[in-house]
């Protein structure tokens, strides 16, 4: 454990999860109090045509070009999401399923059409689906602090807007606020956020670092400040605890290891949360019949 | 039978079961439990692997199909606890049994042909591999499955059709009438995870979710009869099967995913189609709307003119009624064309049809009789 502690690729690994948990533990509190917890599942596959397009396009394996065509992707995703509940009789949740089913079988298409080509892409679905933590280098983990700083700058900026958006967006559509506008910039926000932890946790586990943090922080505080420094903060925990148990289990993969240390903490949060918590709130029962007899 | 029909047959049998079912999910606005059930399937089928460690027991379909139940149940009670929404509870529990089962498999499971890759995008074109005998014919394995699948789900959906209708649409009266809602819906939920399953085992999950949701979503646009959206969610499931095919042997690619993908192209085409709910139709209604709107404004103009009688003059229009004068050209041409206006003396005066329409108007718009 010491001699992992010294060691500069698991440094690096875990900071950068910490970096990644971190914005998406912060970003997803609003996610989360907005009732899209979904969309980030539904915006995670969406991007894995985009990906595949632009290693088609361009040839080039770079992680940089990969990201941009997966932020493209799943920013049409979005869009396309938007507009089916809007201009449709459509549901919210029936568009996700749609966006998220076709575009991830048109990325499985042209991956496919890929791997079929002599000396081609061999990184595989398996990456793209769990994301390769091991293979963080310092020069991803100094994009994903920029990311981290990125949006802790604009949470700080649009504050009361996001903070609007998420409570009552009717009255900020009376006071004149552009909430379309506000709304689908905040989503792309989300999108960048995902685009960015593919890598590291991949499209599966990529809505959980999203949400997970958000609810498990939920059950302690009320504020909207607190809860956003919360779930940054538990969405950092998880991140190194995950990278870390990966290290001791040598092997075993750090995405999956990440959300299951979120979902610990969820558990956790959601049993023993004071006054919210499933414990206490027995507890207050208990007590209250026993106050009755 | 060739491998070509033969996989095309097991794509419509996998299609137009999962379109069935999917009716339900859609207009319960559970769309995404098919999406969460059908990636709990894999913990459930690792842990029936460990307890029978044979790949190809059908125990394997009744761990799947009971942890999909089991994830159902997980969700509802954690919404029932009030301290998450709907979607974040989905959203919770599905990542946290999916990593389990991914982390199961590379701890215990590691030589085993358990690939996360095969579960989550099947490999179709393998299908027709692996045989049975039945009734003396030979027949593909997962032809049989899904055909006795889709069987199951035509049965359940036929015996309890009334039952399914009522309490989809309205579920306190069918509670009041003693239709048990939560039987009904967990043996829905059952039906979608056993679907969900049997699918999985060859088209893979993603299809699965795109072939749950997809038709019945677009057949939702074309028809508001439960009978003929289911049929419409049938076909539209079955002609993405087809279609599907027939685009990934044109490109020598993944028959799933290319299926999902048409699933979605024929969902845009429906909503971009469709005589009613359609975009086209949206926008041409709208149009008209507009024009009915402007020729209305223009009567009562006139009317309220004639009234005052304040001279109307045509050039004028534009600045009182703060239209561009091209808007207002082109309404007065469709006004006089349909005989609400016509020029007397070189003014503009209305006709009968057009003293009744701003009767008719300004009536509507103060509210007297």
């Amino acid at each position: 454990m010491v001699d992992g502690w010294l060691d500069y690729t698991l440094r690096t690994v875990a900071l950068g999860a910490a970096l990644l948990g971190g914005m998406s533990g912060a970003l997803g509190a609003f996610v989360f109090l907005r009732r899209q917890s979904m969309a980030g599942d539904a915006i995670a596959h969406a991007t894995l045509p985009g990906v595949v397009l632009a290693f088609l396009l361009t040839g080039q394996r770079e992680p940089q070009l990969l990201l941009l065509g997966a932020a493209l992707a799943g920013s049409a995703g979005v869009l396309l999401w938007m507009a089916i509940t809007r201009w449709s009789r459509v549901k919210q949740d029936s568009a996700l399923g749609i966006v998220l089913s076709t575009f991830l079988g048109g990325g499985v298409l042209l991956l496919n059409l890929v791997q079929n080509r002599p000396g081609a892409y061999q990184a595989g679905l398996n990456h793209f689906l769990f994301g390769q933590a091991a293979t963080l280098l310092s020069r991803d983990v100094a994009i994903l602090a920029a990311g981290a700083l990125g949006v802790g700058l604009l949470l700080l900026l649009f504050w009361k807007e996001f903070q609007l958006l998420s409570f009552d967006r009717p009255f900020g559509a009376s006071l004149g606020w552009p909430m379309q506008r506000l709304d689908i910039g905040f989503t792309l926000l989300v999108v960048a956020v995902i685009v960015l932890g593919l890598q590291s946790v991949g499209v599966v586990l990529m809505s959980a670092l999203l949400v997970a943090p958000a609810a498990a922080a939920r059950q302690w505080v009320d504020g909207l400040g607190a809860m956003v420094l919360l779930a940054a903060a538990l969405g950092a925990v998880a991140g190194v605890s995950g990278t870390l148990l990966s290290a001791l289990w040598a092997g075993l993969a750090t995405g999956p290891l990440i959300v299951l240390c979120a979902s610990i903490l969820v558990l956790v949060s959601l049993l023993w949360a004071p006054r919210r918590g499933i414990v206490w709130r027995q507890l207050d029962r208990l007590a209250a019949q026993a106050r009755l007899r | 039978m060739g491998a070509s029909l033969e996989i095309q047959l097991i794509a419509v049998a996998a299609a137009v079961a999962c379109a069935l079912v999917g009716v339900f999910l859609v207009l319960r606005r559970m769309a995404l439990m098919a999406d969460a059930i059908s990636h709990t399937v894999l913990l459930g089928i690792v842990l029936s692997f460990f307890v029978v460690q044979d790949l190809h027991s059908p125990w394997l379909l009744l761990g799947a199909a009971l942890m999909g139940v089991a994830t159902v149940a997980l969700v509802e009670a954690l919404q029932r606890s009030g301290l998450v929404a709907e979607d974040a509870a989905i959203a919770l529990v599905f990542p946290a049994l999916f990593s389990l089962a991914v982390l199961l498999i590379g701890l215990y499971a590691r030589n085993v042909h358990l690939d996360a890759d095969v579960v989550l995008m099947g490999e179709l074109a393998l299908a027709p591999f692996e045989r049975v005998l039945l009734f003396g014919l030979d027949l593909p394995q997962s032809l049989v499955t899904l055909t006795g699948i889709l069987l199951l789900n035509l049965l359940a959906i036929g015996l309890f059709y009334k039952e399914l209708k009522l309490s989809t649409f309205d579920p306190v009266l069918a509670a009041t009438l003693g239709i048990a809602p939560a039987l009904l819906h967990y043996g829905l939920m059952a039906l979608v995870a056993v679907t969900a399953v049997g699918a999985f085992d060859s088209v893979g999950a993603v299809l699965v979710v795109a072939l749950i949701v997809t038709p019945p979503a677009a057949a939702h646009l074309l028809t508001d009869d439960l009978q003929r959206m289911l049929l419409l969610s049938a076909g539209i499931g079955a002609g993405s099967a087809l279609s599907g095919y027939w685009l990934a042997r044109w490109l020598d690619s993944n028959i799933a995913g290319s299926m999902a993908l048409m699933a979605g192209v024929w969902f845009c085409v429906v909503w971009a189609a469709a005589p009613e709910r359609g975009l086209l139709a949206l926008l041409r209604r709208q149009a008209r709307q507009r024009w009915q709107v402007a020729e209305r404004v223009l009567a009562l103009h006139l009317r309220s003119a004639e009234e005052e009688g304040a001279p109307n003059l045509v050039d004028r229009l534009p600045e009182r009624l703060r239209w561009e004068p091209k808007f207002a050209r082109q309404v007065l041409r469709r006004a006089e064309a349909n005989g609400l206006v016509q020029y007397q003396a070189g003014g503009l005066v209305l006709t009968e049809r057009g003293r009744q329409q701003a009767g008719y108007s300004s009536s509507r718009i103060t509210g007297s009789s």
